[in-house]
C-alpha cells in the first residue's frame, strides 16, 4: 500500500493518514509506503510488488470525502485527477509511464479522496476524515478478497 | 502588407515546475510583446525567515524546491558560515561537492530524459515517448534514481535531505558505505555517455545568441559548490559583491523578481552557461564527450543546452566517483560555528544556475534579514528575450509549430518557477 501526499497541506495528508490506519488494521498483511507523489519514485515503490493499492487526495470538484476507485490495470486515471504537483509528473503520469513501460503491478487500485483544504497546515477536514475511514475499510476488504481468491502474496517490494 | 495580430497563448506551461504561462503578440511582422508570466502565488520565504535562528536557513531554505534542496542547503550554509567566519575543512567540502553531484545527477536526468528530450523527438510528453523508446526511457529513471540514492546515502533521504548542516554534517558516512552506489555510479558514467550521444543526434534549430554568461569559477575545478562569480564580459568578483554589480526588480506580470546585471541588463545562468566559462575544467571524459558531440568551447545556442545537460551529468557522475575514491569520513563531521553579528553571502551552482544566498545576523545567530536570488529569476529576462528573437525568426512557422518552438525554448533554461516565486514586494495603499 502507497499513500501519496504532504503531511503539512491539511487534507493533501489524506492518503499518508490512510496508510498509517491500514498499517495498524492489516499489520503483517500488508507493507505500507509513503510517497511525496513524486512520479519516477513511485514506479520504483511499486516494483516487484503483486497487489498495490496507491491512495491519494484528490482535487476534482467533487464533494470533500468523496471516495473515487480506479482499477489502473484496467483503465486509465484521468490526468489531472489528482491535486497536481509542482514536479509536472505525479500519480496519474506515473501510472501511464508505468504502462508504457510495462512497469505496473499485477494489481493496482487507485483510490482518491476528495480534499477540500489544501493550505499549508495539518489535520483533515471531518468530511476528509471519513472519506479516510471508507477507504481503509475498502481496502482492507480488497486485501481479504486478494487472500482469499489468490492465496496469501508477498508485498514486499 | 496588412496589418493582422496574431496571438500565441500558452496558459499553463507543461513540464516545467511550478505554474506559469507564456504570452507572445505579433502585429504584422513584429513581435510586440512577449510575457513569461508567473503566475504561482508567491512564498514569502525571505519574510518569514526573520526572526528564525542562522542554523535554520539550510533546512527552511531547501524546502523551496523538492528538485534543488541540496543547493538551498549548499548556499545557505556558505552565506552563514561566512557571516560568522568560519571555514569548513577539505573534507567537509569535498563530501559536500559529493552530495551535489547526487543533486545534478537527478536534476538533470529528469530534465533531459522526462522534461526536454520528448520536445526534440516530437512527442507531447514522456508517456507516448516511453512506448516508442522504452529502453531510452528506463536508463533516464535509472539514471535519474542513481542521482536520488546518492542523496539519500549522503543527506538521509532523497527528497529535502536532513543530514547537512551549518559547518558540515550531523553525521559522516564511513567508507565502505559508498561502496555499493560506486559500483552504481560506474553504470551511471556509461549511461550519461550514452546520453550525451543520445542527445547530440537530436535535430537542433539554428539559433546562436550573444548572451553574456554567468557562473561561478575556481580555479582547477568545474564550479559547484564555490568560487568567483565571473562573466565573458569582465564580471570578475567575490561573492561579496553581488549586490554591487546586480539588482532585483519587479514586473507586473510575474511574482517573481527579475535580476538584472546593473551595468548590461539580461544575463544567462545555468549549465550554458557554466559550460562556456569553464569547459578546460572538465574531466577528459567529460572534455571527450563535449568534443564528440560537436560541441566547441562556448556554446551560445540554448537549444543545446540538453547535450551541454548529458555532458554535466557525466562530469558528475564521474567527478562523484573521484570523490567517493579520494573520500576520508570528516571527523568531526561539522565545524563549530559561534554566531557573531554579521553579513554572510553563500552563491553555489544550483543544477539551473547560480544561486545566491545573503542573511544579516545578529550575535546570538537571530536572523534579521534575508535575500534568495534563485537561477529562474536571473534567467526570466533571457528567456523572454530569446522569445523575442525565435518569434521574430520563425514567423513562416504556423501557429502550432510556433507554439511548441516556444514552449521548447523556455525549457532550454529548466525554469523552476516554483524556486523563483519565494518572494514578492507587497504594497498595501489605504486611502
Amino acid at each position: 500500500m502507497i499513500g501519496v501526499g504532504n503531511a503539512y497541506r491539511r487534507d493533501d495528508a489524506a492518503g499518508l493518514v490512510a496508510g498509517r490506519r491500514l498499517a495498524e488494521a492489516a499489520a503483517g498483511r500488508v507493507t505500507v509506503r509513503e510517497a511525496p507523489g513524486e512520479g519516477a519514485a513511485l514506479l520504483d515503490a511499486w516494483e516487484g510488488a503483486g497487489l498495490v493499492i496507491l491512495i491519494d487526495a484528490v482535487r476534482s470538484g467533487a464533494r470533500a470525502g468523496t471516495v473515487r476507485r480506479v482499477d489502473a490495470r484496467a483503465e486509465p486515471v484521468p490526468a489531472g485527477f489528482f491535486r497536481y504537483s509542482t514536479h509536472a509528473f505525479g500519480v496519474a503520469e506515473a501510472v501511464e509511464l508505468g504502462r508504457a513501460l510495462g512497469r505496473l503491478p499485477d494489481r493496482l487500485i487507485v483510490f482518491g479522496i476528495e480534499g477540500k483544504d489544501f493550505t499549508a497546515g495539518v489535520g483533515l477536514s471531518p468530511a476528509v476524515e471519513r472519506g479516510v475511514a471508507r477507504v481503509v475499510r475498502r481496502a482492507l476488504a480488497e486485501i481479504d478478497a486478494a487472500g482469499a481468491g489468490r492465496g496469501p502474496r508477498s508485498q514486499e517490494g | 502588407m496588412k496589418s493582422r495580430t496574431r496571438t500565441i497563448k500558452v496558459d499553463a506551461l507543461a513540464r516545467v515546475e511550478g505554474e506559469g504561462a507564456l504570452y507572445v503578440q505579433v502585429k504584422g511582422d513584429q513581435v510586440q510583446e512577449v510575457r513569461l508570466r508567473i503566475y504561482e502565488p508567491p512564498r514569502f520565504f525571505e519574510a518569514f525567515l526573520r526572526g528564525r535562528r542562522f542554523v535554520e536557513a539550510p533546512d527552511l531554505t531547501s524546502r523551496i524546491c523538492g528538485i534543488c534542496p541540496v543547493a538551498y542547503q549548499m548556499s545557505a550554509c556558505a552565506a552563514m558560515e561566512d557571516a560568522c567566519g568560519v571555514q569548513v575543512d577539505d573534507r567537509i567540502r569535498a563530501l559536500r561537492r559529493l552530495l551535489y553531484c547526487g543533486e545534478w545527477i537527478e536534476s538533470h536526468a529528469l530534465h533531459i530524459y522526462m522534461l526536454h528530450a520528448p520536445d526534440f523527438l516530437g512527442y507531447a510528453g514522456v508517456i507516448p515517448m516511453a512506448r516508442d523508446h522504452p529502453q531510452v526511457v528506463e536508463r533516464g529513471l535509472r539514471l535519474k534514481k542513481v542521482g536520488n540514492d546518492l542523496m539519500t546515502l549522503i543527506g538521509g533521504r532523497e527528497v529535502h535531505p536532513i543530514n547537512e548542516r551549518v559547518g558540515g554534517f550531523y553525521r559522516a558516512p564511513a567508507r565502505r558505505e559508498f561502496a555499493e552506489i560506486a559500483d552504481r555510479l560506474r553504470w551511471a558514467r556509461d549511461a550519461a555517455l550514452e546520453t550525451v550521444r543520445w542527445v547530440a543526434t537530436f535535430p537542433c534549430p539554428e539559433f546562436t545568441q550573444d548572451y553574456e554568461f554567468v557562473s561561478l569559477r575556481q580555479p582547477g575545478e568545474y564550479p559547484i559548490d564555490r568560487g568567483r562569480i565571473v562573466s565573458d564580459r569582465g564580471l570578475d568578483i567575490d561573492v561579496w559583491e553581488y549586490r554591487h554589480h546586480f539588482a532585483e526588480e519587479h514586473v507586473p506580470h510575474s511574482n517573481a523578481l527579475h535580476s538584472r546585471l546593473l551595468a548590461r541588463g539580461a544575463y544567462f545562468v545555468g549549465p550554458l552557461a557554466r559550460y562556456s566559462l569553464n569547459a578546460g575544467a572538465l574531466s577528459p571524459i567529460a572534455r571527450d564527450a563535449a568534443r564528440e558531440a560537436g560541441l566547441g568551447a562556448v556554446c551560445r545556442n540554448p537549444f543545446q543546452s540538453i547535450v551541454v545537460r548529458a555532458i554535466e551529468t557525466l562530469y558528475a557522475c564521474d567527478e562523484a566517483l573521484r570523490l567517493i575514491d579520494a573520500y576520508e569520513p570528516p571527523d568531526p563531521p561539522a565545524a563549530d560555528v559561534p554566531p557573531r553579528a554579521g553579513i554572510g553571502h553563500g552563491c553555489t551552482e544550483a543544477p539551473r544556475g547560480i544561486l545566491y544566498h545573503r542573511y544579516t545576523i545578529d550575535d546570538e545567530g537571530g536572523i534579521a534579514d534575508a535575500t534568495i536570488i534563485p537561477p529562474t529569476s536571473q534567467n526570466q529576462a533571457q528567456i523572454e528575450a530569446d522569445l523575442r528573437r525565435l518569434v521574430q525568426a520563425s514567423l513562416a512557422l504556423p501557429n502550432d509549430e510556433l507554439t511548441w518552438r516556444c514552449e521548447q525554448a523556455v525549457r532550454n533554461y529548466d525554469p523552476c518557477i516554483s524556486c523563483a516565486t519565494h518572494f514578492l514586494t507587497l504594497h498595501i495603499e489605504r486611502a
